[in-house]
């Protein structure tokens, strides 16, 4: 197989010119129609620019936007263990179909990601891709909660952050060590919040929905006792807290107090939980099955008001392949997760942009700037000089989600058949041109 | 009238019309069983698997019989799930069902939803048997028939569930049910097996059993699943008889007439003093007859055959 890097349609340029652009700047909060030169790998100029005796590649774009690569910081890519369901490259091309240029694979590898070598190998198999995987680290070995990972190395070898995910780190004592030891290399844990102790046996968020459904449920409290106590340890400690994707009103709320306190807390939001509620289970679609559980209309509003007032800093998709034989089967018997990185931009305009929450700038910079802050990757800003990779995106075009038509290895997702709004045009990362592909 | 659903998943979203016409044709298939041969030919030529992943007896029997009764031809299914992968049986089976063209499948599953879940894979008309915790639709309409049989009119019937309303797909399906014919319902039972926002059923909620025995005019009293006490559900099957088992006593000091149902099997001297069971004010073994009458009437309605004789097309 090709790698993308040898595609044709993707060249190396090494200077570029994007003209007439509605550029965002998710720093400065603005939105402007310009020209960006990009030479060398780097921005080199922002502004009204004269084409003519330009000697590099010239990219109209036609007044869609254009922003800095976008980031999801939280996505499965089932590499090493899983490659029937995604891998890296698979994963990259899923990517850059939904308009990102970098991804942060979770450690809930088989087996996990814990050893230098396994970040080292993630990162080895990106290296050709048009798509920059930065890992997230095991906390503790084989996730099993118990010894912490050698996590000097770790980050040496290109790990940005440690998580547990697809399950919390298991006790406070664990976490309190994990914490101080991971703030001599200043960055984040990533914690996936919820109790197992109220959490096992649910399969849905519960609800009066569960009530009815006869489903056994997860309740919202799973998710807050989980985020409390983490957030209590990450002010003990001083370490950077990083909520993985928050689902509960609750969970919000006390997110938005620890900031008023000071303490170093962020989080994420899914798209799926900004959009849909619980109710939705009600067909027993396997597809509408994830951790944490969509809740209620009520939570749903709470990340609106959240993402709103910047208490939520981030939107990542928890992408989640799974194969159809094992997603396709009784909601209880199905594994948890979906799909994210294919819908994802589609659904922040339709559901975030267009109706006014969010502005653009601001919706950009959920995806942009702040993942990159909190990973403190040297990313995600338009300044001059700085390394660039671009997002171009059609805001207003109109598209509908066809699962046949993704190009992740796995079809588990929830909005096939859905209309939204705003698509990618192209990518310029690593050097490289893609236009997207049109139908 | 005509009967427009192409399966019976649940009662939820039933009609006082729809349950109606349901009892009132298993009415006359009960005229059927007290015959000297108490055999119609209405679903001669038909094919009926009875898929059953969870074990039961009572429910199965009485599908059986309600099969051979209207002449189908019936082959039986089992497997526990706990000896299979979860998942993977019902979805193979389903592809199995497809290839035998088999008109009806009767399904009960552990899993809420299972009998939705086989409507996205074969075109037969499916009844659920009992899925999970959530509906066991044809045991709700045989406690309907029951009482209907008694007291005519469900209208402003006062009908208690007692016991694990949590985990109980005969309490959702009667309080649907119950609620469509114009019954008020209670639910009554210790809070760990009362589930989250019970209240949005909009039914009374007691947690005395005195008191509710006071309200009620029927109790349907539900076999307490004993191994829920190792979950720490509840302290102890002595503790339970103690609040809220229902006995004589109880019912003496209400100083009024109280009928009781039981979707069997009993844990006679748990929730349910063994005397009492087998007392005059206990519909139990009517519950038993009438669920053969109305498994008939759902198999019938569902069968594709119309009331004129005609095959019914359209689905719902």
């Amino acid at each position: 197989m090709k790698t993308i890097a040898q595609n044709a349609a993707c060249q190396k340029v090494d200077k570029i010119l994007f003209r007439n652009a509605l550029v965002v700047d998710p720093e400065k909060g603005s939105q402007t129609k310009s020209d960006v030169v990009v030479e060398g790998g780097k921005f080199e100029e922002i502004g009204k620019i004269d084409a003519t005796g330009f000697d590099g590649k010239v990219v109209e774009v036609n007044g869609k936007v254009l922003c800095p690569g976008l980031i999801d910081m939280h996505v499965h890519l089932r590499q090493p263990g899983r490659e029937d369901e995604e891998t890296v490259e698979s994963g990259a091309l899923a990517a850059m179909a939904g308009g990102f240029t970098a991804v942060c694979p979770m450690p809930n590898t088989d087996p996990a990601t814990d050893t230098a070598e396994i970040v080292g190998f993630l990162k080895e198999r990106a290296q050709d891709l048009l798509v920059d995987v930065y890992p997230i680290a095991a906390v503790t070995r084989g996730r099993a909660g118990e010894e912490l990972t050698e996590m000097g190395s770790l980050v040496e070898a290109g790990a940005v952050a440690f998580s547990d995910d697809g399950d919390p780190v298991a006790t406070a004592g664990i976490l309190r060590r994990a914490m101080e030891y991971v703030r001599m290399f200043d960055v984040p844990i990533i914690e996936h919040c919820e109790d197992k102790t109220l959490s096992r046996g649910g399969a849905m968020n519960e609800s009066a929905v569960s009530t009815r459904l006869g489903l056994p449920g997860i309740p919202g409290i799973s998710e807050d006792v989980t985020v409390a106590r983490d957030i209590e340890v990450a002010a003990f400690t001083g370490a950077k807290l990083h909520i993985a994707h928050i689902s509960t009103a609750n969970a919000v709320e006390l997110v938005r107090q620890a900031k008023k306190r000071g303490i170093h807390v962020t989080c994420e939001v899914t798209p799926h939980h900004f959009t849909l509620n619980d109710e939705v289970v009600s067909s027993f679609d396997s597809n509408f099955k994830m951790h944490p559980p969509l809740r209620t209309q009520a939570d749903v509003a709470a990340m609106l008001e959240g993402l709103k007032d910047g208490t939520i800093d981030v939107i990542a998709t928890d992408h989640a392949p799974h194969s159809i034989e094992e997603k396709e089967v009784e909601f209880d018997a199905a594994p948890f997760g979906i799909l994210g990185l294919e819908t994802a931009l589609g659904l922040v305009m339709k559901q975030l942009v267009h109706p006014g929450i969010l502005t653009l700038p601001q919706a950009i910079a959920k995806m942009t700037s702040n993942p990159a802050s909190i990973l403190r990757l040297q990313r995600g800003v338009l300044r001059k000089g700085a390394a660039a990779s671009v997002t171009i995106f059609d805001p207003d075009v109109a598209w509908t989600v066809d699962k046949s038509a993704l190009k992740s290895k796995s079809k588990n997702t929830p909005f096939d058949g859905w209309n939204l709004t705003g698509r990618v045009v192209g990518l310029y990362s690593k050097g490289r041109w893609w236009p997207a592909e049109t139908e | 009238m005509e009967f427009n659903r192409k399966h019976l998943l649940g009662l939820e979203g039933f009609t006082k019309k729809e349950i109606t016409h349901i009892l009132d044709t298993a009415e006359s298939f009960k005229e059927v069983l007290s015959r000297p041969i108490p055999k119609v030919p209405t679903l001669r030529g038909k094919t009926i698997v009875n898929l059953f992943f969870e074990d039961s007896t009572r429910t199965r029997i009485s599908f059986e019989l309600a099969e051979k009764r209207l002449s189908a031809d019936s082959v039986n299914f089992s497997a526990s799930t706990s000896s299979v992968k979860k998942g993977e049986t019902l979805r193979d089976t389903a592809r199995n069902i497809e290839a035998m063209k088999i008109d009806l499948v009767v399904i009960r599953h552990g899993a809420a939803g299972a009998p939705h879940f086989l409507t996205r894979c074969v075109d037969a008309a499916i009844i659920n048997a009992g899925d999970g915790a959530h509906e066991h639709p044809t045991q709700g309409l045989l406690d309907l028939m029951t009482l209907r049989d008694k007291f005519d009119n469900l209208k402003g019937l006062k009908v208690a569930i007692v016991g694990d309303i949590a985990h109980s797909r005969v309490a959702r399906s009667n309080i649907y049910g119950l609620q469509a014919m114009g019954a008020e319902v209670a639910l009554c039972g210790p809070a760990t097996f009362m589930p989250y926002e019970a209240a949005h059923w909009g039914t009374e909620i007691f947690f005395d059993i005195d008191e509710c025995i006071e309200w009620a005019d029927v109790l349907n009293v539900l076999r307490i699943q004993l191994e829920r006490q190792h979950k720490g559900l509840f302290p102890s099957i002595r503790e339970y008889h103690a609040l809220f088992g229902v006995t004589r006593k109880r019912l003496d000091q209400a100083r009024k007439d109280i009928t009781i149902l039981h979707p069997g099997p009993i844990n006679r001297g748990v929730e349910i003093e063994s005397e009492l069971a087998d007392s005059e004010c206990s519909l139990i073994l009517n519950q038993v007859t009438n669920g053969v009458a109305v498994r008939m009437a759902v198999l019938y309605l569902l069968s594709g055959e119309s009331e004129d004789g005609s095959a019914k097309g359209g689905e719902s």
